[in-house]
């Protein structure tokens, strides 16, 4: 092939590259424009949930991967997680006002993932009390610069728009009560699971367990707190009896109780158990991540993107055993 | 809009002609390599890929926090090998380690393995210097992926619990071709706090501390000793061969930025 033709055929490939960037563009541009209220389901009087995406960041989903959810009380509404972009909390906010006019009270996250709190930037006019676990806003200044960073780039620019991590003010060291009015829900630090900053809610009216991240259905698991926290969390909240149904932090809005943690307790114990026979055996990290819990591959949405991830996560906590 | 295909292309093709232009051209002025070349090792001449070292490393860093590195040296050249400089361009402090060789790393295949922290998409290049002067290099692109995987560890308190306790594994066998190689994993229980993470309920920024000095003896003679930073990983661990010798007892040495000292033998015991 002569230089010319070489020349041209790149012109060409950077052409037809530049024509999908451009596409891909008009498609984002097209999707901000409209401020359509997210949908919801109601799950339970009161109870609503909208699912996310069994996706990762792009520009086309907008950040809109992970389940966020609200409830109605006498004297106001709770929040609880507020999507992956500033694009979502605000759609989410038109769903509320969709439903009612009443105060936002609190806006709660159950964890510290761009997918759950790069929402909270829109409720900022509504002036509620941002509610987390007390380890949250350390978690979030710790990796601030960077969850930035990279999610501008995974969510390009038009969704990106006006994201500002929102900490929050009112801080769970344990249990804590909030009252709504005719209805209390109970939320709950959790020790070290999922993350090192998992919160739990439970509307005590409807008795709906928000678990947030601590439960994924569908979508792979994704750790990044304690293999070994996280499986014990989960034989300590089976036997809860007072639980009618769960919301999981991705996966169906509602889900039947206990019987719902049964494949992702499945999924970690396997990693567990694979990760601890290698590492018996001498066998190195990066070995690891090529062999273990391989046979949970068909079980699971994005078990690419996460599952190697997973492993050594696992690695490198369950070495120290 | 009714554009013609045909009239788009050219356009579209010189657009994004330009935009190449431009980002390359960018990207060469935000690279980092020519100044850490200057600054670590004197603009002396290194030489590259020439099989005196291979950097074994993930393309796709699967968690940023713990990104696994493996540094392979064949035996002609092991024996001749002082130093061992890791450095990962684009973080913020790019000389992650040094590592000094002695006697007792032996004079068979050597095999170094650590975990770093990788805070964007960076070449990792691991450089030698041998007995003759000479500097050469291995160098692997990484990409930190997924946009939870931050370059910080995953539970804080769990990290300052225990500070300073140790593990050390010994292995059966070993991933060295030279017989008789002897291979070990040292572990240190640390958080290694980059110094960058700020504390919203203090309003101040935890300090760093981290592990600084490492010393590795197999019967009183050195295997390696390490001068490190902050782009170690939470709870550092060093998997490396050595040579066989009348005393195996492995001992530690480790102190860390807050003049904590940390020591620990093979028999098991801590102080």
């Amino acid at each position: 092939m002569s230089m010319t033709a070489k020349a041209m055929a790149r012109t060409t490939v950077f052409g037809v590259c530049a024509a999908l960037i451009w596409v891909a563009f008009l498609w984002g541009a097209a999707a901000s424009a409209s401020a359509a209220p997210l949908a919801v389901k109601e799950i339970a009087p009161g109870v609503f949930v909208h699912q996310g995406r069994y996706e990762t960041f792009t520009p086309r989903n907008a950040g809109d991967t992970s389940n966020a959810g609200f409830i109605i009380g006498r004297d106001g509404v709770a929040v609880i997680d507020t999507g992956g972009s500033p694009r979502v909390g605000a759609r989410l906010l038109e769903a509320i006002r969709a439903r009612t006019q009443l105060p936002i009270k609190y806006v709660i996250n159950t964890h510290m993932h761009p997918d759950h709190v790069f929402g909270n930037v829109a409720f900022l006019g509504e002036h509620p009390v941002f509610v987390g676990h007390y380890k949250l806003p350390r978690a979030l200044a710790a990796r601030a610069e960077h969850y930035l960073t990279v999610n501008k780039g995974l969510l390009g620019d038009a969704a990106f728009k006006g994201t500002r991590i929102i900490p929050p003010t009112l801080l769970v060291k344990d249990k804590m009560d909030l009252d709504l009015g005719d209805r209390t829900l109970v939320l709950e630090a959790r020790k070290t699971a999922h993350t090192d900053n998992d919160l739990t809610v439970f509307d005590k009216k409807t008795r709906t367990l928000f678990l947030g991240d601590i439960l994924f259905s569908k979508h792979i698991p994704a750790l990044d707190g304690s293999i070994r926290g996280w499986l014990a969390l989960l034989d300590q909240l089976k036997s809860r009896t007072d639980v009618a149904r769960v919301v999981p932090g991705h996966g169906p809005p509602s889900m039947a109780w206990p019987e719902a943690l049964e494949p992702e307790r499945r999924y970690l114990a396997k990693v567990a158990d694979d990760v601890r026979k290698l590492i018996k055996q001498g066998r190195t990290m990066s070995e690891a991540t090529k062999v273990a819990g391989l046979s949970e591959k068909d079980a699971w949405v994005l078990f690419k993107e996460y599952h190697a991830r997973n492993v050594s996560a696992a690695f490198a906590e369950l070495e120290w055993e | 809009m009714q554009v013609s295909a045909l009239s788009q292309k050219p356009l579209f093709a010189l657009v994004a002609v330009a935009v190449m232009t431009l980002a390359s051209a960018a990207a060469r002025a935000d690279d980092p390599w020519p100044d850490i070349h200057r600054d670590v090792f004197d603009n002396r001449p290194i030489l590259e890929n020439d099989g005196t070292i291979t950097l074994q490393a993930p393309y796709r860093a699967e968690d940023a926090a713990i990104v696994p590195l493996t540094m392979r040296i064949p035996a002609r050249v092991a024996k001749d090998v002082k130093s061992l400089t890791l450095v990962i361009d684009k973080n913020p402090a790019p000389v992650a380690a040094t590592f000094h060789f002695g006697d007792a790393a032996g004079a068979g295949e050597r095999m170094l393995t650590t975990r770093v922290r990788i805070n964007t998409y960076s070449n990792v290049r691991a450089v030698i210097e041998t007995a003759d002067g000479k500097l050469h290099m291995a160098t692997k692109f990484v990409k930190a992926s997924g946009g939870c995987s931050a370059p910080v560890g995953k539970d804080v308190d769990e990290a300052l619990a225990d500070l300073g306790k140790m593990k050390i594994r010994t292995f059966e066998g070993t991933a060295a071709q030279t017989p008789g190689m002897r291979e070990a994993q040292v572990m240190i229980h640390h958080p290694n706090f980059t110094g960058m993470q700020m504390d919203q309920i203090t309003r101040e920024y935890t300090p760093a501390q981290f592990v600084q000095e490492l010393k590795v003896k197999r019967g009183g003679e050195l295997i390696f000793s390490m001068d490190g930073g902050i782009s170690i990983s939470e709870n550092p661990s060093f998997r490396f061969t050595y040579a066989p010798g009348s005393d195996e007892t492995l001992e530690v040495w480790a102190k860390d930025t807050d003049g904590n000292v940390f020591k620990a033998t093979s028999a098991g015991k801590a102080s």
